[in-house]
């Protein structure tokens, strides 16, 4: 039995948490919405003058534009690389493979104001000019990992007899590969790829490090945030933030837990 | 673990005089045609991280070691299953039973000795390129694929055709009695259904030689006794060589025309089950195989009348009164019962021979009860058996 004022303290707990999370959001979203361009309480009344103007932006558009092309080619690069490496640890014996969880691991830990410094260093070494590439390549050090997560474990939990058993039937590595391992990972590299890519559309350090003169969705907004005439588009361009952030995370965890049970499934 | 090489017996030698011509359906079909499979002194050492923590123990114990840094899983085996032979592997764990096996399959490489299929060396081919199907211990469904697709996997993978495709899974599934559930997926069958699945998925192909390992481990006792006979059926009807693995003796003894006895990496025995049940060649057949009931030193000398170590099984042995007389052709000792196990249609008594050793004797329940049969437990017994029921073991 619990007490009846334990149980009112927790539930108040816990509508303090959510409310401390979501109601700063739903500021921005109310706001992306209002008819007037000042940002004051109450909002003056619903209107999409500022998503149409928003739509109209060139340097918005630009951004997001660029933000979208970023996350991209960083999901790109990590569902090559981590996919690779996952297969490499987990179907393979060879000298160093227990460092590799760790090395693959480890930018993610590392703070991001280092590995932004880091790779600028080392792009100016290799005279490589700042822009979309570095910023893709800067992006794709942490992203990685979120593939390999993702491919590692379902490659765990995919029992290594059905590879065995499809080999026994007659298929050959690469009928094996098509057949069998694939569908069997497909969706967990997806929902990797789409974690990768929500990561990289809202990073801000290692982008300002490595952008060259380029400007992401992140990087416009923090710029524009203080200019008073900019307010009102911030918001929308902070709703766009959020809807590419949230959908890709949200899929990616429906793909991870659909299939995640049966391809699991051992009797 | 086994050592390697500690060539005390010629294990050849030994495996073709514990054959009868009758116990090899080889021999019967055509003395020219060669075997189904052969394994020539096939050994298989695991090196690597496993291997080498395990051999450090058996060094630090000052044990003997083989081969450095390597577990010896197979130590040396000689072995001929004939065309058409339900023939079985029984050990207890880690005997290699299931490494003899993946290596027949191709899953494994033997680190010595040859693999012949139909007198063919497949030692150096890949699985998909051996004559051979595997039923697998977890039985390995593909799980995005329907019952029939995966029933039809070797077949598609091999291009047959359609039509023929169709029909021949419709017979396979027809065989295991699953006809109609081609549009599941195996996550919404029951463990019996699903092993009859991955039965159908390799016989379909119609392989020379299936493999089986421990294919009803899964399963609770009924099913289990029902699938042993089921598959013994389809063994005969498809008339395909059964390799099976199992740690379940009575499973081996009901079911295989030939077994061989496995223990750390060697084969103790092969023959057939009355041979091995019987007549066991070692110690340890006679206690693997039923009840060990070992008469060995003084004891043999003073009930048997001769030097070695003998065997009797339970069931050849009569219990009755002390003074209970013993006829000229019987082998007799007197002893005090010590425990009684009550098993519904029969009942074990452990008898404490006044000898020194210790007999296990099985009686049927024909009149006794329970409560007769518990109460013999602390009485003074003659045991009695016919002087042919001991068997002298690897004399
Ligand atoms: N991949 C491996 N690496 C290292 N050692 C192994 C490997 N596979 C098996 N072994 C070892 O080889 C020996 C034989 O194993 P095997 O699986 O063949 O036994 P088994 O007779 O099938 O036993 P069970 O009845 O438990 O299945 C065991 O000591 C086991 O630990
Ligand atoms: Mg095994």
């Amino acid at each position: 039995m619990r007490s009846g004022g334990a149980r009112w303290g927790l539930r108040l707990a816990t509508l303090a948490v959510l409310g401390f999370i979501y109601i700063p959001l739903a500021v921005v979203i109310v706001y992306a919405f209002n008819a007037s361009g000042t940002v004051s309480w109450p909002p003056a009344g619903f209107s999409l003058r500022w998503v149409q103007a928003a739509l109209e932006n060139s340097g918005l558009q630009d951004a997001f534009k660029t933000s979208i092309v970023i996350g991209i080619g960083a999901a790109a690069i990590a569902v090559i690389l981590g996919s690779l490496a996952a297969f490499a640890v987990a179907r393979y014996r060879f000298f160093g493979r227990e460092a590799i969880s760790f090395v693959v691991v480890f930018p993610i830990a590392l703070p991001g104001i280092v590995t932004g410094m880091a790779l600028s260093t080392t792009f100016a070494t290799v005279d490589l000019p700042l822009g979309i590439l570095s910023i893709i390549v800067g992006h794709a050090t942490f992203c990685v990992v979120l593939v390999y997560n993702n491919v590692i474990a379902r490659l765990r939990r995919t029992s290594r007899s059905l590879e065995e058993a499809s080999s026994d039937l007659g298929a050959d590595t690469w009928q094996t590969f098509r057949h069998v391992t694939l569908p069997a990972v497909r969706s967990a590299v997806l929902a990797g790829a789409l974690l990768a890519f929500a990561l990289s559309f809202d990073e801000v350090i290692v982008t300002i490090f490595t952008a060259g003169g380029v400007t992401t969705l992140p990087i416009w907004i923090f710029r524009s945030f203080r200019l008073a005439n900019q307010v009102a588009l911030v918001n929308v361009a902070g709703l766009a933030a959020i809807l590419l952030s949230v959908i890709p995370v949200y899929i990616a965890s429906r793909l991870t837990q659909d299939t995640g049970g049966v391809t699991g499934a051992k009797t | 673990m086994p050592i390697l090489g500690s060539g005390r017996r010629d294990p050849h030698e030994e495996r073709v005089a514990t054959l009868t011509p009758q116990a090899r359906p080889s021999d019967r079909a055509d003395a020219a045609s060669p075997p189904a499979v052969e394994l020539r002194h096939v050994v298989k050492r695991f090196e690597g991280d496993v291997g080498r923590r395990v051999a450090r123990s058996v060094d630090a114990a000052g044990g003997a070691r083989g081969a450095a840094d390597a577990v010896v899983a197979v130590a040396g085996i000689d072995l001929e299953i004939g065309d058409g032979e339900f023939f079985s592997m029984l050990g207890p764990s880690g005997s290699g039973k299931t490494t003899t096996l993946r290596m027949i399959a191709g899953f494994e490489q033997p680190s010595e000795g040859r693999i012949l299929l139909h007198g063919e060396d497949v030692t150096e081919r890949p699985p998909f390129d051996r004559d051979v199907n595997t039923v697998f211990q977890d039985y390995a469904l593909f799980p995005h694929m329907t019952v029939g697709d995966n029933v039809a996997y070797g077949l598609m993978i091999r291009k047959v055709p359609k039509p023929e495709r169709e029909r021949r899974v419709g017979d396979a599934l027809a065989m295991v009695r699953l006809s109609g559930y081609e549009r599941r997926k195996p996550g919404q069958l029951s463990g019996g259904q699903r092993q009859r699945v991955a039965l159908a998925r390799a016989l379909v192909n119609r392989p020379s030689v299936l493999l089986l390992d421990e294919p009803l481990g899964a399963l609770d006792l009924k099913l289990r006794e029902e699938m042993q006979i089921e598959l013994k059926a389809i063994q005969q009807e498809v008339g395909i060589t059964f390799i099976y693995v199992t740690h379940d003796q009575e499973e081996a003894l009901t079911m295989s025309d030939r077994l061989a006895v496995f223990s750390q990496g060697r084969i103790e025995q092969v023959g057939s089950p009355a041979e091995v049940y019987e007549r066991p060649a070692t110690p340890f057949v006679a206690g693997f195989v039923g009840t060990s009931n070992l008469l060995g030193g003084a004891v043999a000398e003073t009930i048997v009348g001769r030097a070695g170590t003998f065997t009797v099984r339970p069931e050849k042995i009569r219990m009755g009164e002390p003074d209970a007389p013993a006829g000229d052709d019987e082998s007799s000792a007197l002893g005090v019962v010590r425990t009684v196990v009550y098993l519904g249609p029969d009942t074990r008594y452990i008898v404490a021979l006044d000898a020194g050793a210790e007999l296990v004797v099985t009686e049927q329940n024909l009149s006794t009860s329970s409560m007769e049969a518990l109460a013999a437990q602390g009485r003074r017994v003659r045991l009695t058996w016919k002087r042919q029921h001991n068997f002298a073991i690897g004399g």
